[in-house]
């Protein structure tokens, strides 16, 4: 028979022996429940595209691979820009050769394995082109299956690699739902967009905005409400890719359709 | 704990301290939890810094400004007023120390990244005046006949 | 070339950094997991819950499992882009990421396995020290094996029957302790893809159950292979002795003895399979009821690109074929060989149905990609992530064990 006395110093002592390791957990962690109490950042990037101004020229591709440095004829990229058609036969065609790095100079697609299809203007009930990049998730999947902590979210909202400490599984590159990230051909380590942070961080736009002549694509500072950026993401209409992934992307676009993958 | 049953746990011990010495070593003293948590913000903050020193390769149009006054008031009364100089012209980079280091591109298909007939009704591609380049002038320079710097006026021959 | 170019071939739309960039190296990894953990769980039904009939099997699994042990890791290390910084997975764990637990997990099972093996053979280790101390005149190949035991000894030389007993107390709590922590090690394989949102045909919580079932399936197979094959040299071996030795066993006593074991294991073989087709047949129905935003590519993938490899290969040749072989009343020895070899390659098409079926869609939902597998390999990469390098991560467990077996004798009776 248990005595009173007893059981109380023996689930204590279990309660006790259970907290221990928890809060091991919690002390592990201090920062972080700092950081959820407040949000003291003052910045926090986002981008906007408007898909009604790209007119596919590539240029931000172009300038994309020579200014941070990937190998220019290597079929990767940080950013790119896809075509879409949608034709009367309610068909919907979509390419993006060579992630556009040199515009769209033909009406026929990119299908794949060296073949192309001929899209006629006149089949053509709407057609326009959507640029991609990083969409510096909130919740950003990618970070969250590095097993060594080599890809991380800065305070200003950007997800960098450490290319001293990635190994290189490929775990990122599979988690992220945009197909965003691939293998640095030189460095072999998880390469991404990172909104040209060499530059934001300087106070100058990314090279994609400032080879854009269209104004198709603009960065901004969501935490700044007289930023531009910011004024329109409060009171167009905009949107964002694959929502339903739970990553709330940082990418805001304009004039997206049903279509755009 | 006298008995032998205990001694495989020994080396277990021996291999967990091993584990810790090496780690002390090889993890960089600063590494550790970030502003967005131990999900998202697990990292080593100095490549945070890594990452602001990447050289600057494209340095706008502010920057030719400084020397090439002329050319910039030309062009930003001109349609390709939003053009930047370093789409053509490669990248400032070197320049004007290194005079080479800037490549100017005259290839028809600089030009017909935007110029290229593609009629597509809901994009602003559609609105651009455009070229089959197959059939326009097929063997000459763009700028033979366009000057880019503003396209209303005539080209220069070179 | 990027890395995933030279194997990867695209068809319609993918975005523009979509390569198989997981390639026969992850097809290997989940499935020599799975061998080492089917393995150790086959050794802990006799240790822990003293299934009698598979004594004869359980400590050459338990042997067998340790040798598949290190290659388990092996293909990982032959996928990374940095190998050299493998080991960070231990200094800066992020366990967010189902990868990060690899590390703590594997090694925890290591030193399990390790412990109880050292158990199981400590007599062996201190008699073979002994027999070998008590040589006056040690050639140099003696000295190093005297060595080499005393070692393994961990200076623990008591042998008395009190000794052995606290031996076997031991086995049978560390099998038990291993259990679950072999279950865990395969699980979480399979919660690394499992968990994968962005991946339509990974995702799903039935993932990690359903690589535990196969990996038991496949380790138990794998061990009737291996057990028979190792059997039949013995026999033949026991056939050149027997005349100079007439204490050993005889062919037939040996074969008497295999068929029981092999017909016992068979049995469990069985059990597990119908689980692990069970749950894979749910998440199949499941898919196709449901019918979310990825099912029109998915159903593209499974039932037109992929149909032989899932429902020929998988399903048919797989499952189905040796599923009917050990049913039928009366297996023999051949007929469990056969049937264990469709086991195993049944469980390595799933595993890569599952990893290069996975990546076998872009996740635009709007074009394919096709794994081409790099067979003459023409540089590093497309050695290790080709046919060779997944045949050099086949072969080393065997060569492991061969080594092993000198060391710990798996026929030689200790008890």
């Amino acid at each position: 028979m248990i005595s009173r006395r007893s059981f109380c110093k023996k689930s204590l002592l279990i309660a006790g022996g259970l907290a221990v390791p928890l809060a091991a957990l919690e002390l592990f962690d201090p920062k972080r429940l700092l950081a959820e109490k407040e949000d003291g950042n003052k910045v926090r990037w986002v981008f906007l595209v408007d898909t009604h101004k790209c007119v596919g020229c590539g240029f931000c591709v172009k300038g994309c691979k020579t200014e941070n440095e990937v190998p220019y004829d290597a079929n990767v990229t940080r950013t790119w820009v896809e075509r879409y058609a949608v034709t009367k036969d309610g068909k919907t065609h979509i390419d993006s050769p060579k992630g556009a790095r040199d515009g769209f100079e033909t009406t026929k697609f990119d299908i794949g394995e060296g073949k192309f299809e001929d899209v006629k203007n006149e089949d053509i009930d709407k057609a326009f082109f959507v640029p991609k990049l990083c969409n510096q998730c909130d919740n950003p999947p990618c970070v969250q299956v590095c097993p060594v902590g080599a890809t991380y979210q800065t305070a200003d909202g950007v997800v960098l690699v450490d290319r001293t400490w990635c190994i290189g599984c490929g775990y990122c590159i599979m988690g992220c739902p945009y197909g965003v990230r691939f293998f640095h051909p030189v460095y072999h380590v998880a390469e991404k967009c990172n909104f040209c942070y060499h530059r934001i961080s300087k106070g100058m736009k990314t090279e994609c905005v400032d080879a854009c002549a269209f104004g198709a694509r603009r960065i901004g500072n969501i935490k700044d409400p007289n930023d531009p950026v910011t004024k329109i993401i409060m009171t167009e209409r905009v949107n964002v890719l694959k929502e339903e992934y739970g990553t709330k992307p940082q990418v805001f676009y304009l004039g997206l359709t049903k279509e755009v993958r | 704990m006298k008995s032998h049953v205990w001694r495989p746990l020994y080396i277990v011990l021996l291999v967990i301290a091993g584990v810790l010495v090496v780690r002390k070593i090889i993890v960089p003293a600063d590494f550790g939890i970030g502003a967005r948590g131990y999900m998202y913000g697990w990292h080593r903050p100095s490549n945070e810094q890594d990452w602001k020193m990447v050289k600057v390769k494209y340095k706008t149009r502010e920057y030719c400004k400084e020397c090439h006054q002329d050319k910039y008031d030309e062009i930003r009364q001109s349609p390709h007023a939003n053009i930047n100089c370093e789409n053509c012209h490669g990248p400032a980079l070197g320049h004007p120390d290194d005079p080479k280091t800037l490549t100017i591109d005259r290839n028809r298909e600089l030009c017909a990244r935007c110029h290229f007939r593609l009629e597509y009704p809901t994009s602003g591609r559609g609105k651009i005046r455009g070229i089959d380049p197959k059939t326009h002038n097929p063997q000459l320079e763009c700028v033979t006949c366009h000057w880019p710097h503003d396209p209303r006026k005539e080209g220069h021959s070179k | 070339m990027v890395h995933g170019e030279a194997w990867t071939l695209k068809e319609f739309f993918t975005y523009p950094n979509e390569y198989i960039y997981w390639t026969i190296q992850i097809v290997m990894y989940p499935f020599m997991t799975g061998l080492v953990a089917g393995a150790f769980v086959l050794s802990s039904l006799y240790h822990v819950f003293g299934v009698k009939e598979l004594k004869g099997i359980a400590r050459f699994s338990l042997v067998f499992s340790f040798a598949l042990l290190p290659v388990a890791m092996l293909p990982l290390m032959l996928h990374l882009q940095q190998p050299q910084r493998g080991i960070e997975v231990m200094m800066t764990p992020h366990f967010t990421s189902a990868i990060a637990a690899f590390g703590i997990v594997f090694s925890t099972y290591a030193m399990i396995v390790a412990s109880e093996l050292w158990f199981v053979y400590r007599k062996h280790f201190v008699e073979s020290a002994l027999a070998l101390r008590s040589i006056p005149q040690r050639s140099l190949g003696q000295n190093l094996g005297h060595l080499l035991f005393s070692a393994l000894t961990l200076g623990a030389m008591d042998i008395s029957e009190h000794a052995i007993e606290a031996d076997e107390r031991a086995v049978k709590k560390l099998a038990g302790a291993g259990i679950p922590v072999a279950c865990f090690l395969h699980g979480y394989a399979g919660f690394i893809f499992g968990s994968v949102k962005a991946n339509a045909l990974w995702m799903t919580p039935l993932m990690p159950v359903i690589f535990i079932c196969s990996a038991v399936v496949s380790g138990i197979a794998l061990c009737i292979l291996v057990y028979t094959v190792t059997m039949e040299i013995r026999k033949f071996l026991a056939a050149r002795k027997k005349a100079n030795y007439p204490e050993l066993p005889s062919p037939e006593e040996l074969k008497s003895a295999e068929v029981h074991v092999v017909t016992m294991t068979a049995k469990y073989l069985l059990m597990f399979m119908v689980a692990a087709i069970t749950l894979e047949l749910l998440d199949l129905i499941f898919r196709g009821y449901t019918a979310v935003k990825s099912w029109d590519i998915l159903r593209a993938v499974i039932y037109e690109r992929d149909f032989v490899n899932i429902f020929v290969v998988q399903y048919g040749l797989g499952n189905l074929l040796p599923f009917i072989m050990f049913l039928i009343p009366g297996v023999t020895i051949r007929r469990a060989v056969v049937g264990s070899c469709l086991v195993l390659m049944g469980v390595f098409m799933m595993r890569w149905n599952v990893v290069i079926g996975g990546q076998a869609f872009s996740s635009s939902l709007a074009g394919f990609m096709h794994y081409k597998m790099p067979i003459i390999p023409d540089s590093v990469e497309t050695f290790k992530e080709g046919l060779f390098g997944a045949l050099t991560v086949a072969v080393v467990p065997f060569c492991i064990f061969y080594v092993l077996n000198k060391v710990m004798p798996v026929f030689k009776e200790t008890h």
